[in-house]
């Protein structure tokens, strides 16, 4: 399963289809058939001739909701994963470098986010803070960042004592540069692996908090489509599973991609998913 | 002796972890733009001024900080997570009403998922490289991948409104049954809810029980079983599956309580009437008190599930804790 040949393999696939959604979430603009939002059409028209993938129960046309909906579902991914990177990778590093309280009370402070039940948690921030998309970015990113920062602890804790570091530190470098400059790099690359496997779980929140109605209401997303059509999605199938379709293609490439990129002997890879949905 | 010791190190930490939710809750309450009193009371503009009131002496908002937080963390000590101000019910009997369908499903759905995904995982680790090996692990892949709710949906789709085996909404029929007639209605109308949320967590115990079976098959007493003669068979009951079966309890006992937390959606989707699904209502209507107060409950299963799991892998692991 993991010779370089089907890794290549996985990277390949899973890094193709990604780089052609994200192109897609670009161009939305220019390449979808009408504005996602304008009612021009018969309400849930199959899809067909005049409307590809059909129409919603307000006559829009859905290719073009799909189209516009991967700039959300990448947008939050990303900038979400992001904020989660950073603050794992500060609280991480903070533990790992200085070791004894600091450590101490990092290592107690990333359990305690590791109790809460996350997807609640999520929730419950994105009703408090109100619906939209800064809060729903900032719950994703709030929830997510635990596995980082023990990965980037024991990390730093195996790099810290290491030549290059002493060599540092008796050049006469402060704590600030021998964090960023010296060990940061060297603590990247598994980082790296987490972290792209971090925006396909930030995809899946974000597709369940706009399915539960909690995204912002301007900003038209895959998960908001399939939540918006359940009144009827018996009668009209194609709203539910072709945006259900798109997301499970965007993660599976992300999660080819990470595999890819990733070590598979490193187990926060293979548990990644505690407890996010 | 050993447990009684675990106990008294687990109890102090789990105290803390609870005070410091409770702390978060309070928190969260104060976060929220505008009255913490009509915050909780729900932004419905129907509360009355009586009802503020009354929520502003319940949760002593009308005192100092610190006498507030110690007041809050006094309440949820005695279990008292206050009004729901849409029923006007204590939150605590809503969720104890609720509570038990969610592990039903929760429960039924995380001893699915153990044992079909271990099963795969063990099949996989045995035909390494081979062609099941392959087949598994692009199953699991797919799993992982697939979000829940648009899992269910599809499963009503095919399952219910296609081929009409299984209900899909609701725990049991329009017309109560009785007895064992009871049991088997709702037994069928947990198959779809049950299978969703277990198919979202295979994938973590195909990997984790295909990891840990290599990890062991390679070790020099199983070399050793071999070597004596034993069969394959023997060798994997007796000495490989208990070894290798420890990770899965950890993650076990690491998801329940997320498992409760995150059946909001699988409950929302099959109208399963638990306490994501009185989360997800409370939700609509703004009723914060229900929702903090479903948050509480499902955090003290999280703690209580690590205890059991601590429990359990010192009984079957007596390396544990020596």
């Amino acid at each position: 399963m993991s010779t370089s040949n089907s890794r290549n393999w996985r990277l390949w696939i899973g890094g193709g289809t990604l780089a052609a959604i994200a192109l897609v979430a670009l161009l939305a603009p220019w390449i979808a058939p009408h504005d996602p939002w304008e009612l021009l059409g018969p309400p849930l028209e199959p899809p067909g001739q005049a409307f590809l993938l059909g129409t919603d129960m307000l006559g829009r046309d859905l290719l073009s909701g799909l189209i516009h909906g991967a700039r959300v579902s990448l947008l939050i991914g990303l900038t979400s994963s992001l904020c989660a990177l950073l603050i794992g990778v500060t609280v991480g590093a903070l533990a790992g470098y200085f070791g004894g309280t600091a450590d101490r009370v990092a290592v107690r402070f990333t359990e305690f986010f590791q109790v809460i039940p996350a997807f609640l948690f999520a929730i419950l921030l994105v009703a408090i803070m109100l619906p939209g998309l800064k809060s729903v970015i900032v719950a994703i990113a709030l929830v997510t960042w635990p596995p980082v920062a023990r990965l980037v602890r024991s990390e730093f804790m195996t790099l810290r004592s290491r030549e290059f570091v002493e060599a540092a530190r008796s050049l006469g470098l402060g704590h600030r540069q021998i964090i960023v400059r010296e060990i940061l790099p060297n603590a990247l690359p598994p980082v790296i692996a987490v972290g792209s496997l971090m925006v396909a779980t930030a995809i899946l929140t974000e597709s369940s908090l706009s399915f539960l109605g909690l995204a912002d209401p301007n900003l038209i997303s895959w998960g908001y489509i399939i939540g918006s059509s359940r009144p009827v999605f018996r009668e009209a199938w194609w709203l539910s599973v072709l945006p259900g379709l798109c997301l499970f293609v965007t993660v599976l490439s992300i999660n080819l991609l990470a595999d890819g990129l990733g070590d598979e002997g490193n187990p926060l890879l293979r548990s990644r998913r505690g407890g996010a949905p | 002796m050993r447990l009684l010791a675990a106990f008294a190190s687990w109890l102090p930490r789990a105290l803390l972890t609870l005070a410091a939710i409770g702390l978060l809750n309070f928190t969260l309450i104060r976060l929220a733009p505008g009255d913490p009193a009509a915050v909780i009371a729900g932004e419905s503009g129907a509360a009355d001024a009586a009802f503020i009131d009354r929520i502003r002496s319940d949760y002593g908002l009308d005192k100092p900080m610190p006498v507030q937080v110690a007041h809050y963390l006094g309440r949820l000590a005695r279990l008292d997570l206050g009004v729901s101000y849409r029923s006007n019910l204590p939150v605590w009997q809503l969720i104890t009403q609720r509570l038990p369908a969610t592990l039903l499903l929760t429960v039924t759905a995380l001893l699915v998922a153990i044992a079909i995904g271990t099963t795969l995982g063990i099949a996989s680790a045995r035909s390494r490289g081979g062609w099941l090996d392959v087949a598994i692990g692009s199953f699991a892949m797919l799993c992982y991948a697939m979000p829940v709710f648009w899992v269910g949906l599809v499963l009503v789709l095919v399952f219910s409104v296609g081929l009409g085996w299984f209900p899909a909404f609701g725990m049991a029929s329009m017309i109560p049954k009785q007895g064992t007639a009871h049991l088997i209605d709702v037994a069928h109308q947990l198959v779809l809810p049950a299978l969703t949320l277990s198919l979202l967590h295979l994938a973590v115990y195909v990997r984790l029980s295909r990891s840990s079976t290599l990890e062991v098959l390679d070790r020099d007493f199983v070399r050793t079983a071999q070597a004596k003669g034993l069969t394959d068979g023997q060798v994997m009951r007796g000495h490989v599956l208990r070894n290798a079966l420890l990770p899965t309890v950890t993650m076990a006992g690491l998801q329940i309580g997320h498992l409760v937390g995150g059946a909001v959606v699988i409950e929302t989707v099959f109208a399963w009437p638990g306490i994501g699904r009185l989360a997800f209502d409370a939700l609509l209507q703004r009723d914060y008190a229900v929702i903090l107060g479903v948050f509480f409950v499902c955090s003290v299963m999280v703690v209580l599930a690590n205890l059991v799991t601590d429990v359990v892998l010192r009984l079957v692991d007596p390396r544990i804790g020596r």
